[in-house]
């Protein structure tokens, strides 16, 4: 696990939800194939509406078409990030992607298990609502030990949350690291 | 003993403890992993991955796989994932396959399960959807995960999973011939909101529960993953039995759980269904709730009935009491969710005319069974929004992008709605067309 990520905010709103973070069409491609995976950074948050797409102005593409990966490191979202279905696909478009860690108020359950137990990014929540305060571009520090954002565009900082009994999985790097660490798993 | 509710009981029993509470972190035993064609190749390669290409699944009485996203399609990826599972299903010798293409295929997941005696109280049910929670209808645990816990539970059997605190919502009074369990379910998740449920467990009880037929009580649990929740359930009855006990093929042993007296809920909410009304969920999110009444008149460009939640002969019944004899005005799409749903179609009657047929001369359009244009799928998918149409559905979830055109507007409502608005092009309240 990373412990500091410095890059750019890309800013969502409430309930953006799987649909929206990779649309159903392009869950034909395989993620356990290395190619198919990098397609799905291509097509990450491609189903947000334009007005709802990098606050707060919108109409801030996540990434010119025919790119895989984005300019943007860290995600500022508001309440249930990652709402909607089980797909793995979710977290994994967003790593895909480029993007290393989400800062929302809260996130579905499936996808927060999804990316602490794949180790694909490190979800983070807030205290204070952020998707208000960030803009789409800020420059940020995140700090993962000290779980403390720095904007250092506008020279603000944040208090997030502990990341908690999920802490460990992601420094492993996943449910299986971690399985293996603990003793649980053998193979 | 401190008491327990249904679900903590269930996932103590699983975790060999005597006793869990919510927020503890537990590794528990699983009965039946489910997964299909979209989430099957990712979880068939993560097993792969670590537990090596020749690595065997903990017990291949306990794998379900039903391929229902995308089958009808020319996508040739979507068809080779299904190639993926055809083969994974073959090198392991796995008993339960619904291949596409042969007598075997079932459609919908949720669906196929139960059908194909797959769901028994008690039990732990996992799946790599998020409508897994559909299951809970049958007094079990059942919820959804991704590719690698799916992978974990295929080399394991095991999956760490924290307790759920537990809501309660009970349902008094006989449910009038114009509601459906859509519109209690989507009452609820209108009152607590998209994320009114995150990380907790819904329970639903009270005799206006216990009066639902199993599918009914399906399509509530189905719609908890609406509101954010992790299981919903409702305990195992008389009903629930006859339906398991009918399909339990090979006779396997399962135990009934019930929530113990003095069980702590961490909310609960008493609803009055005889009070209630036809309700929509408007654009675009499930917890948009508007009483029919004020959005009618809402013009609409197409309906569609189908899907885990909307796609069951007792769906497909009350839309047929609405469209017998009668004509839709706008693109009316009709999907079974499963190939038993569509040969109910083709058997049971009313007034002389099967299920199918009072559709088709309604002028709707019937599909195969699958679940279709329930989340998009591939643009040649049935009854898919590849235009930013507005759409009334019996389906789950109408967030952005949903049925395919991220500008689609889909409002969400019970069969009998969904079937009124069709034979009118905007948003009709059902009891115009009950007496």
């Amino acid at each position: 696990m990373q412990t500091t990520i410095t890059g750019k905010a890309y800013v969502l709103g409430d309930n953006i939800d799987t649909d929206q973070i990779i649309p159903a069409q392009y869950l034909t491609f395989n993620p356990s194939i290395p190619e198919e995976y990098k397609q799905f950074g291509k097509y990450a948050l491609s189903s947000v509406p334009p007005s709802q797409a990098g606050l707060p102005k919108g109409h801030v593409p996540f990434h010119t078409d025919d790119e895989f990966v984005s300019p943007y490191k860290i995600v500022v979202a508001g309440k249930n990030f990652g709402c909607g279905s089980s797909r793995e696909h979710a977290p994994i478009a967003l790593d895909a992607a480029g993007i290393e860690a989400v800062v929302a108020e809260f996130y579905a359950r499936i996808f927060y298990r999804n990316s602490v137990n794949g180790g694909y990014l490190i979800p983070l929540e807030c205290v204070e609502r952020l998707c208000e305060r960030v803009c789409t571009g800020d420059e940020l520090r995140l700090d993962v030990v000290a779980h403390t954002l720095h904007n250092i565009t506008t020279g603000e900082r944040y208090e997030l949350k502990p990341l908690g009994e999920v802490a460990p999985i992601l420094e492993a790097g996943g449910i299986f690291p971690f399985a293996r660490k603990s003793g649980m798993l053998k193979v | 003993m401190t008491p327990m509710t249904l679900t903590e009981k269930i996932l103590a029993q699983h975790a060999g403890r005597d006793a869990v509470g919510p927020g503890d972190n537990i590794w528990v035993d699983v009965d039946v992993l489910m997964t299909h064609d979209v989430c099957g190749p990712g979880t068939i390669g993560v097993f792969k991955q670590h537990f090596g290409k020749d690595a065997k699944v903990w017990d291949r009485e306990k794998v379900v796989i039903v391929p229902d996203h995308y089958i009808f399609t020319a996508d040739k990826m979507a068809n080779r994932n299904v190639d993926v599972l055809r083969e994974f299903v073959r090198e392991q010798g796995l008993p339960y396959y619904y291949d596409v293409g042969t007598d075997q295929y079932k459609g919908v997941c949720h669906i196929a399960l139960p059908e194909e005696g797959h769901t028994r109280p008690g039990e732990v049910l996992f799946g790599t959807d998020s409508h897994t929670c559909t299951a809970g209808a049958f007094g079990e645990f059942a919820t959804g995960i991704g590719n690698t816990d799916a992978g974990f539970i295929l080399g394991t059997g095991k999956l760490w999973v924290k307790v759920p605190p537990t809501m309660r919502f009970v349902f008094h009074g006989q449910l009038p011939p114009y509601l459906m369990a859509k519109d209690l379910i989507l009452a609820v998740i209108g009152d607590i909101g998209c994320d009114g449920a995150t990380y907790r467990a819904m329970e639903f009880d009270g005799d206006g529960v216990y009066a639902l037929n199993i599918e009914e009580r399906m399509t509530l649990c189905n719609m908890v993953i609406e509101a954010g929740g992790k299981n919903g359930i409702i305990a195992p009855d008389k009903v629930t039995l006859d339906y398991v006990n009918a399909r339990n093929k090979h006779a396997k042993t399962y135990t009934m759980v019930h929530t113990d007296p003095g069980a702590k809920f961490i909310h609960e909410k008493v609803y009055d269904v005889t009070k209630l009304q036809p309700v929509v969920a408007k654009p675009h999110s499930p917890d948009n709730r508007a009483a029919v009444g004020e959005v009618r008149g809402t013009k609409l460009d197409r309906a569609y009935i189908g899907s885990c939640t909307g796609g069951k002969l007792t769906d497909f019944r009350a839309a047929a009491k609405i469209l017998k004899d009668k004509s839709v005005k706008i693109d009316t799409f009709v999907v079974p969710a499963t190939s038993e749903v569509a040969s109910g179609l083709k058997s049971e009657k009313i007034g002389g005319q099967t299920l199918e047929e009072v559709f088709l001369s309604a002028g709707a359009k019937v599909g195969p069974p699958s679940c279709a244009a329930c989340l998009g799928g591939p643009s040649d998918t049935f009854g898919r929004l590849n235009q930013p149409l507005s759409c009334i559905s019996t389906t789950n979830r109408n967030f952005p992008g949903r049925m395919g055109h991220k500008e689609a507007r889909v409002y969400l409502a019970s069969p009998l709605t969904v079937a009124a608005s069709a034979l009118n092009g905007v948003i009709t309240d059902p009891r115009e067309y009950l007496e």
